[in-house]
């Protein structure tokens, strides 16, 4: 486990607003040298507690219209049939994230398609076609927020 | 101006590798540095690539547990929505709030250190939310894909 100090969270919560600051830019902002702030910066990267970075897009305004959760229960059990289900599954475009839960069902996807019609078509021809796929239970995102979290 | 293939072309392998340099990212779309430098510029200009954001493994942190709480609001108050989420946005540990269409109205992405930690938050964060009907938690177990990325 990392343990970070109060600086570490600093540079942690300025990052995760943007991420694209410079090490000089960040430094000002915390009281710190440009070259001390860039060897923060590399030992968050290299312990893994920087993941690396996200763009955000305006998903609208690129044509996708609707994120849908799916929640799938498997048909089949056992080891092999869950290697081809996440294989296949992740190589589907419109599907963003795959989770294994615990629960009332086994996986939880995260699907972006134009509109609902072309949400039909994904989930009718990609996702009821996956190997040992079972119930799936569907929510539509009507809206989302990312909060800092407890650093 | 509608985004065009050049523009998604350039998103796209941006989403990649969002750290790259200028340079790369121009190599990559096949296109100048100067165009590539200008047209995410525009993007930037439309509100269309809004930033860039760290991500942050909070297990690496400590953090070994993760929920996704699915709760369904008591519909009969017209201002459960608002009250639920301004007082969800009160719980440090909670990561993500988000809103649905369907079975379930909310969904809350929860962080703990531990179980018992998890229980403690649980009991006295979550439950005293206002007005929850009914709530359900997956346990998250692995991330199997979650670059997030669209199909540009």
């Amino acid at each position: 486990m990392i343990v970070l100090d109060d600086t570490d969270r600093a540079i942690l919560q300025a990052l995760t607003k943007d991420a694209t600051l410079s090490a000089g830019a960040l430094g000002r902002q915390l009281g710190l040298s440009q070259p001390a702030t860039w060897r923060r910066v590399r030992q968050l990267t290299e312990t893994g507690a920087l993941a690396g970075r996200r763009l955000v897009l305006d998903r609208a305004a690129l044509g996708f219209g609707v994120t849908v959760f799916l929640g799938v229960t498997l048909a089949t059990k056992g080891r092999v049939s869950l290697v081809d289900f996440e294989r296949a599954v992740c190589a589907i475009p419109e599907v963003q994230t795959v989770q294994h839960v615990l629960g009332l069902y086994e996986y939880r996807l995260r699907v972006v398609a134009r509109d609902l019609s072309d949400f039909e078509r994904v989930l009718r021809r990609r996702i009821m076609t996956l190997p040992g796929v079972g119930q799936v239970d569907a929510n539509v995102l009507l809206s989302e927020e990312r909060r800092p979290g407890p650093l | 101006m509608p985004v065009d293939d050049t523009d998604r072309r350039i998103l796209r392998h941006l989403q990649a590798d969002p750290a790259q340099s200028m340079a790369e990212l121009a190599r990559r779309a096949s296109v100048t540095e100067a165009t590539a430098s200008r047209r995410l510029e525009r993007l930037r200009t439309r509100g269309i690539l809004i930033g860039q954001e760290a991500v942050i493994d909070w297990q690496k942190l400590g953090w070994e547990v993760e929920v996704s709480l699915r709760i369904t609001l008591d519909k009969a108050n017209p201002h459960a929505f608002d009250e639920f989420t301004d007082a969800a946005r009160q719980v440090p540990e909670v990561l993500e709030i988000q809103s649905f269409l369907g079975r379930v109205d909310m969904r809350l992405r929860v962080i703990a250190r531990n179980m018992a930690h998890y229980q403690d938050i649980y009991r006295r964060r979550i439950l005293t939310l206002p007005h929850i009907a009914d709530i359900e938690a997956l346990m998250h177990i692995a991330d199997i894909k979650r670059d997030e990325a669209l199909p540009l």
